[in-house]
């Protein structure tokens, strides 16, 4: 079980950095979601899934219909998709969501997961489950061959990429003064009010952001995964751990939580990889039962 | 003696009226497969599309009785599928079911279409349970089954001279299913496994398996999953350069697979097939037809559905009646060739013995028209690649 | 408060029969004749429609009375169903009593629910409901990996065996009275234990916790017995199911079976009497007919979910009592939902 040399171990902990960046991003916008709105955004994954969907489209389905001339390619698409899975948030949140702020956490979270069901089963009707093909774009194709592996240019890519949205995201919540006033929204909303704040408007932008960056995930996930309509679901339960065990509302804790995990699983792959799928959730058990908040949370 | 000739004509028109028994005046057929899951795009509307060919060729009608067809999605739920089947035998009068992809499904079916006296003919559904432990005399595996996959394709690569293999496989009993008899067709010809990485089924991101699979240094990279995990398996084995070194063989490929995963990345690998489209004039001609209706060509578990439908019709006929144990007697008397099956014959045990093909995938270049995607490298016998009767089938014993 | 609303009415002393149990008198009724119409009901179907009905009466014990929202009890149906699928499989010939083997089921069951609930109890909300998730998917993790419970494949081929050693439930029919039985059984023992002393604690410490410590209940005592009763009850349920379908899969410890029950109590209404019965009919009978349907069934089941959540809080059962209510008072009272912010006072509209 050890007989691992060491250029196998560290391929397979850049590996596993590479699926951390991931859960880093989504988590973040999950953690944003709820440090704000308290609703836990169990659509996440599903928007996750429709900025991808809608990569491939602008890709492989638009030029049919509107002519070669409207293919969107990688880098338009990880621009549009997010603002477009964003503002379909922000529909969402206007409408339906608002009006459950008063109640129990438990039914945002059972309208998002319908949302959810329902983006799922659509996509599932009208696309099959077979998963769409979708290439990395012509700049980033090929590899770099380091002395331990050959590693993707788009996976290095992902990593770097991945890693400046959070540092950028961090920097607008913890260093900006529209971070600060954000992050004040959270402690006391009336209080902010008060003072002048368009609280309302604060809030659907926030969900916007949140389910933008789900989108922005999404549209990078797509070379690496098949775009397929359980895409979202899939990963969407290891992001909930990750969430819990960081804690929620903590952004600095979501991203360290993200890549820590994304390492954890990497190494568990390795070594006993049956349990890969359930390693994150007996940390999640572990953690939850030591510090109910969550590595970096504030306890609620 | 005219009028003993008529006398006798007319007394053996009576006996033939009498012995010419159709249950409930109906023969009902009952596709029960994934019409929106995983497995939808290898069964799901194409293999009603292939039964509803099937029942046209034979006129609508068998034994002056009128040929139904009933489908439903069992959601890869063997308890969905379970109820659906109780329901279609208790209410429906339904007499035979076809295709049930995920296993699990078609364990739970045959169960009760053995208490129900019914006859079930599994097309993409596979585990060893089905010819082993679970066997029962009222069910024909009618399309592959995991020991035939493996064979063909390990056997031919040990041939080459790709002696060392490492297994990537689906945690699950299917995988495991295909990695054990592929094993043990590759110990039995000279070839080694260096090793196994089993990944939680449905698996999603196959970095680290690989990776794994590339640092022993295998000849062979043998993928023991289906659908969309072999699918993003082959792909991420292109990203990492992996492909150029080793060789990628999934253990089970629909073409539907190959469809997905495009001819770029897929090019070069060997598979083992029970039906391709393209083999003869004879598969050709029936395929157009089904792609005039399904704008795809069919999987080899559609056009089993097909072939199963097919023949038992065929049988129905042949033995004067649809009572499954006559039916499946005629079905084991018969040889089956047809446009899907080439030299099957129906084991005691429900194995249908038949040629498989094995197929190596086209590149880029090499393809034609959408579709065109293998070449034929060998057709193997049926005898050669089928796995002989499991002694943990009761039927074996006796 | 209007929840006084939403439950069945328990401050009049219990002179005259409860509204739920009278429905039950009178439903009871065309059930005991179900077999005899076997082509106007499929008694397979209402078999599992009374197996799942259960399940939400278990659930809807821990959520709608007391408060507390579990992703995990499929843990609980699924792994009773394992138990009793696998000793009927193993030692039914040689003369298990059926009654044995739901017996066993019932208390694995319990005890994976003292396991889960004493974790989870140690926080509450939404974490609650996360731990309760997390543990659930170890619990799935278990019942993949263990060779017994056939992985993929299922427990196929279970037998049903002969009740109290001589009623040989193969029979459609036997099995189906024997059934209604543990459902009526069931029922009634979740109704009385709603009206006990105990039911009051917890209806307490869903509405008010703070005020229920400062009564004097040890409360995470009580959640831990109401969380281990809805396992059990849930187990029953589980076990019963196993042996109406004769088989045992992993979809029953799947975190969709979980969210399954949640939706058949939420439709069929929180904290009623027999609004998850309801739910549960209502549930299955959309999956039974959209069979053929394939992706729509999803997409119907969400949008059941957003209605619901959105402008159906109180469920159909629930939505039918605040009518009735309504209309005997003739007083407007604010729209109202059957759980509230943990963090205190309802804040209003």
């Amino acid at each position: 079980m050890f007989d691992i040399s060491m250029n196998a171990l560290m391929a397979q902990l850049l590996v596993g950095l590479i699926n951390g960046c991931f859960y880093a991003l989504l988590s973040m916008g999950l953690a944003i979601i709820f440090g704000l709105l308290n609703i836990i955004n169990f659509a996440h994954g599903a928007q996750f899934m429709v900025a991808a969907f809608l990569a491939w489209m602008g890709f492989a389905q638009l030029p049919l219909l509107l002519g070669p001339e409207f293919k969107i390619n990688f880098w338009l698409a990880l621009i549009l998709a997010p603002l477009i899975v964003g503002g379909l948030g922000i529909l969402l949140e206007k409408t339906l969501l608002k009006r459950l702020y008063h109640l129990d956490h438990l039914y945002g979270l059972l309208l998002t997961f319908g949302i959810a069901l329902m983006l799922e089963g659509a996509f599932r009707h009208f696309y099959g489950i077979s998963g769409l093909n979708y290439d990395p774009p012509e700049l980033l194709r090929g590899g770099i061959d380091l002395d331990f592996m050959f590693l993707p240019t788009y996976r290095a890519f992902v990593v770097v990429f991945s890693l400046a949205i959070c540092f950028i995201t961090w920097y607008l919540f913890e260093r900006t003064k529209l971070g600060a006033l954000l992050r004040a929204g959270t402690e006391n909303a009336k209080l902010l009010q008060a003072f002048g704040v368009n609280i309302p408007l604060m809030i659907t932008l926030t969900y916007g952001f949140g389910v933008a960056l789900a989108g922005v995930a999404g549209v990078m996930a797509a070379p690496i995964m098949q775009v397929n309509p359980l895409m979202g679901a899939n990963l969407l339960n290891i992001v909930f751990a990750v969430v819990v065990i960081g804690g929620l509302g903590s952004i600095l804790g979501a991203i360290f939580t993200g890549l820590a995990l994304g390492l954890v699983e990497g190494l568990t792959k390795v070594f006993y990889p049956e349990a890969a799928t359930v390693v994150v959730f007996v940390v999640m058990a572990l953690v939850l039962l030591t510090r109910p908040a969550g590595m970096f949370g504030k306890e609620k | 003696m005219k009028l003993t000739h008529i006398a006798a004509c007319i007394a053996s028109c009576l006996a033939f009226g009498a012995h010419a028994q159709v249950s409930d005046n109906v023969v009902k057929i009952g596709v029960l497969n994934d019409l929106s899951g995983v497995y939808s795009d290898l069964s799901g509307q194409g293999s009603v599309i292939a039964a509803r060919l099937a029942i046209e060729e034979m006129g609508g009608k068998v034994l002056g009785a009128p040929i139904e067809l009933i489908f439903a999605d069992h959601q890869n739920k063997p308890d969905v599928a379970a109820n659906l089947a109780r329901t279609w035998f208790d209410q429906e009068k339904v007499d035979m079911t076809t295709d049930f992809p995920t296993a699990s499904t078609a364990l739970a079916v045959m169960e009760i279409a053995k208490q129900k006296n019914r006859v079930t003919m599994p097309s993409a559904g596979l585990a060893t349970a089905i010819l082993g432990e679970r066997c029962n005399a009222l069910t024909a595996q009618w399309t592959t089954n995991t020991y035939a996959l493996a064979a063909g394709t390990a056997r031919a690569l040990v041939k080459e001279g790709k002696k060392s293999f490492y297994f990537v496989t689906a945690d699950y009993t299917f995988g495991h299913s295909l990695e054990k008899d592929a094993t043990e067709v590759i110990n039995h010809d000279g070839g080694k496994v260096l090793g196994v990485s089993r990944h939680p089924f449905p698996g999603g991101d196959f970095s680290s398996y690989l990776l794994k699979a590339q640092a022993s240094k295998a000849d062979v990279i043998a993928l023991a999953n289906a659908g969309n995990d072999t699918i993003n398996a082959i792909k991420q084995a292109n990203e990492y350069g992996i492909t150029r070194k080793q060789v990628v063989a999934p253990l089970l490929a629909y073409i539907s697979d190959i469809h997905s995963i495009g001819l770029e990345k897929a090019q070069g690998m060997y598979l083992s097939e029970a039906f391709y489209w393209d083999f003869d004039d004879k598969s050709r001609a029936w395929s157009r037809k089904f792609f005039e209706k399904a704008k795809r060509m069919p999987t080899s578990a559609q056009a089993g559905v097909y072939s199963a439908t097919l023949s038992y019709l065929k049988a129905i006929e042949a033995a004067k009646t649809d009572e499954a144990g006559a039916v499946m007697a005629q079905l084991r008397k018969m040889t089956i060739n047809d446009a899907v099956i080439r030299n099957g014959k129906l084991r005691a045990d429900g194995a249908l013995v038949h040629d498989m093909l094995l197929l190596e995938v086209k590149k880029p270049s090499e393809s034609k028209e959408p579709w065109d995607y293998y070449k034929v490298k060998a057709v193997l016998k049926g005898e050669d690649v089928y796995p002989a009767p499991n002694p943990a089938c009761a039927i074996n014993k006796s | 408060m209007t929840r006084a609303a939403l439950s069945t009415p328990t401050s009049a002393p219990a002179k005259s029969i409860p509204m739920s149990v009278r429905i039950l008198l009178v439903l009871l009724v065309p059930a005991l004749l179900v077999p005899f119409f076997p082509q106007i009901a499929y008694p397979v179907f209402i078999m599992k429609i009374l197996c799942f009905g259960l399940f939400a009466l278990a659930f809807n014990l821990l959520i709608g009375f007391t408060g507390l929202v579990s992703f995990g009890h499929a843990a609980f149906f699924g792994w009773a169903g394992y138990t009793t699928g696998g000793l009927m499989i193993r030692y039914a010939p040689q003369g298990l009593p059926v009654e044995v083997a739901i017996l066993a089921g019932l208390l694995v069951a319990t005890a994976i629910g003292y396991v889960i609930g004493a974790l989870a109890i140690r926080r509450t909300g939404v974490y609650f409901s996360m731990v309760t998730l997390a543990l659930s998917q170890i619990a799935y993790f278990f019942a993949v990996q263990a060779p017994w419970t056939g992985g993929e494949d299922g427990m196929q081929g279970v037998p049903r065996g002969k009740l109290l050693g001589f009623v040989d439930l193969s029979s459609d029919t036997a099995m189906y009275y024997f059934v209604l039985a543990v459902f009526v059984l069931g029922f009634l023992a979740i109704h009385r234990i709603i009206h006990s002393p105990f039911g009051q604690a917890l209806k307490a410490l869903r509405d008010n916790p703070a005020r229920a410590i400062s009564l004097g209940y040890d409360i995470d005592r009580c959640k831990l017995y109401a969380f281990m009763l809805s396992a059990a009850l849930a187990g029953v349920a589980g076990s019963m199911k196993a042996l109406v379908l004769q088989l045992a899969a992993l979809n029953d410890v799947m975190l969709s079976t979980s969210t399954e029950v949640l939706l058949m109590t939420l439709l069929g209404g929180l904290g009623t009497g027999w609004g998850p019965v309801v739910g549960a009919a209502l549930v299955l009978t959309l999956q039974n007919h959209l069979a053929a349907l394939g992706g729509v069934v999803t997409i119907i089941i969400g949008f059941t979910f957003v209605v619901c959540v959105s402008f159906f809080r109180l469920g159909i059962i629930g939505e039918l009592q605040a009518a009735l209510q309504r209309r005997d008072s003739k007083k407007k009272h604010a729209h109202a939902s059957p759980l509230v912010e943990t963090h205190g006072e309802t804040s209003g509209r």
